[in-house]
């Protein structure tokens, strides 16, 4: 039965050279190749994003008046929609953490070099928009926590000179923080980063398709030293039977931190009560936000936030550029990139921590 | 001759390993789904107006009108005839579930949608509908008019 439709599809549309391109591609095989698991890890996360995305929108109301409830709605009254926003909000978080690694592997593999950038340059993109979906994702849910989150960080945005004031009133849909800020974020959240997304992850797949996977200079230098070192994988079905695996065990990681610990839902967010003490962002902006708490109000003649936002900002374009820095030559690379890498990552770790642990 | 000893054990311990993988990715499927298909179905409703509900005011209506109310979560019709007794009916047409009116010129409930009409006890007299409509009974309490379920004999 199962052969036969297979047999079907063939004939119409010639199923084997379809994947023919996957049967040639190989991965290679060396010491660091447990790296390449994580962007496919990220992309099976953001699949699960959607799946359970669309799940949540079949009970989710948008609007300052009912979005807490609907939620609590889902929580309480909707069979096993505990689980699902459970799954959905724990998945985000694995999944800004899995392309975090997937970034800094990358960076330390020196797999952005020639003739990947572009590569780089949309996985660099697609970080920047993934953060923009927990950042709007995180206010849907209109309690406390997210309200003053989505005031501070739009407050933030709005520091940028010239353009700031208006991004502020553009994300917020006005001045102040309120359901028609819900509404847009509603909108981003669901409609238009998804789009943009979907777009770009295409793309980035294509690339690496197109190009394979990346070896590290050092790898390669040993290879070329020593070509009986040499080691390749077929991607079809090798590799791609490795990654399914990988792809298996996160969703029992999924699965058990979603049942063990739902994810709270808080108390619904009332414009006119005070910040409750020792609020702080999600723990993938906290490196920023601890940026910003450590710089005085007042450097010099430019404002302390003035100068975090543009400093900020200064470092994400120079890090989406970092290809372009690097050296061209095959197997060469410079040191300075690989300190400041090394610098980045103690830079991000070190102030996650900080801002956990500082009151 | 070895070659034909060897083969039959190794098919089967293939054939076993495929069961597991198959059997347990099939399990891991079920426990997929079956939360998803429980989530579709939604919750029940819980009927918010139980079964009384005042549906106007003494004096709401005047003779020869009638007016729509809340039902628990439908609609009901509230009528005062031109001789001053109240009747009250549900107002959603057993033809397709459109919410049917009071036509003053016709003395008749009429739904609009696909011009059916009934007679002021809910008899179904023209058009498509297939049942006559639920008839409630009106009590007076004081200045309020409450209109509650018919007791089941």
């Amino acid at each position: 039965m199962f052969a036969a439709i297979i047999r079907w599809l063939d004939e119409r549309l010639d199923l084997d050279g379809l994947i023919a391109p996957l049967r040639h591609k190989t991965v290679p095989t060396h010491r660091f190749s447990y790296w390449y698991f994580f962007g496919g890890i990220t992309l099976f996360l953001f699949i699960i994003q959607v799946l359970t995305g669309i799940l949540l929108l079949l009970y989710y109301r948008s609007g300052a008046n009912e979005a807490f409830e609907s939620v609590q709605y889902i929580m309480t009254r909707v069979q096993f929609g505990w689980l699902i926003r459970s799954i959905h909000s724990w998945s985000a978080n694995l999944m800004i953490f899995t392309a975090f690694v997937h970034m800094f592997s990358v960076t330390f593999l020196k797999a952005y070099r020639k003739p990947r950038e572009l590569t780089w340059v949309t996985g660099m993109i697609l970080l920047f928009l993934v953060m923009g979906f927990g950042f709007s994702g995180y206010l849907l849910p209109w309690n406390t926590l997210a309200f003053f989150a989505t005031k501070v960080g739009t407050e933030i945005a709005g520091q940028v000179p010239i353009i700031g004031k208006p991004i502020m009133i553009f994300l917020r849909g006005g001045e102040e923080v309120t359901g028609a800020t819900l509404t847009r974020f509603f909108g981003f959240h669901v409609a238009i980063l998804p789009g943009i997304v979907t777009v770009l992850i295409a793309v980035h797949l294509f690339l690496v398709q197109r190009q394979g996977m990346s070896v590290p200079p050092k790898v390669e230098t040993e290879w070329t030293a020593n070509p009986s070192l040499r080691r390749e994988m077929k991607f079809f079905p090798n590799f791609l039977l490795r990654e399914l695996m990988a792809w298996y065990v996160a969703i029992g990681a999924l699965g058990a931190l979603a049942a063990l610990f739902p994810w709270n839902l808080g108390v619904k967010a009332d414009p006119f009560v005070s910040a409750p003490a020792g609020i702080k962002p999600e723990w993938y902006f906290l490196f920023m936000f601890q940026t910003l708490k450590l710089i005085p109000s007042k450097v010099w003649i430019i404002d302390g936030e003035v100068l975090g936002v543009l400093g900020c900002s200064l470092a994400g374009l120079f890090w989406l550029l970092l290809p372009f820095f690097e050296n061209d030559k095959a197997g060469r690379t410079k040191a300075w990139i690989t300190g400041l890498s090394v610098f980045a990552l103690v830079y991000v770790v070190g102030m996650t921590v900080y801002g956990f642990l500082a009151k | 001759m070895c070659a034909d000893q060897i083969s039959p054990p190794q098919t089967t311990r293939r054939h076993a390993i495929e069961i597991f993988l198959g059997g347990g990715l099939l399990a891991s499927l079920a426990s997929f789904l079956y939360p998803v298909l429980r989530y579709f179905v939604p919750p029940a409703v819980a009927d918010l107006g139980g079964d009384e509900v005042v549906a106007a005011k003494l004096g709401d209506l005047k003779p020869n009108s009638g007016k729509i109310f809340r039902f628990g979560s439908r609609p009901g019709l509230l009528i005062l005839t031109s001789d001053g007794t109240y009747r009250a009916l549900s107002a959603t047409c057993t033809h397709l579930g459109c919410t049917v009116q009071y036509r003053s010129d016709l003395r008749e409930i009429w739904c609009a949608c696909h011009n059916g009409t009934y007679d002021l006890n809910g008899r179904n007299i023209s058009g498509p509908p297939p049942r006559p409509l639920t008839v409630f009974e009106v009590h007076e309490r004081g200045d309020e008019i409450v209109v509650s379920r018919k007791r089941e004999a």
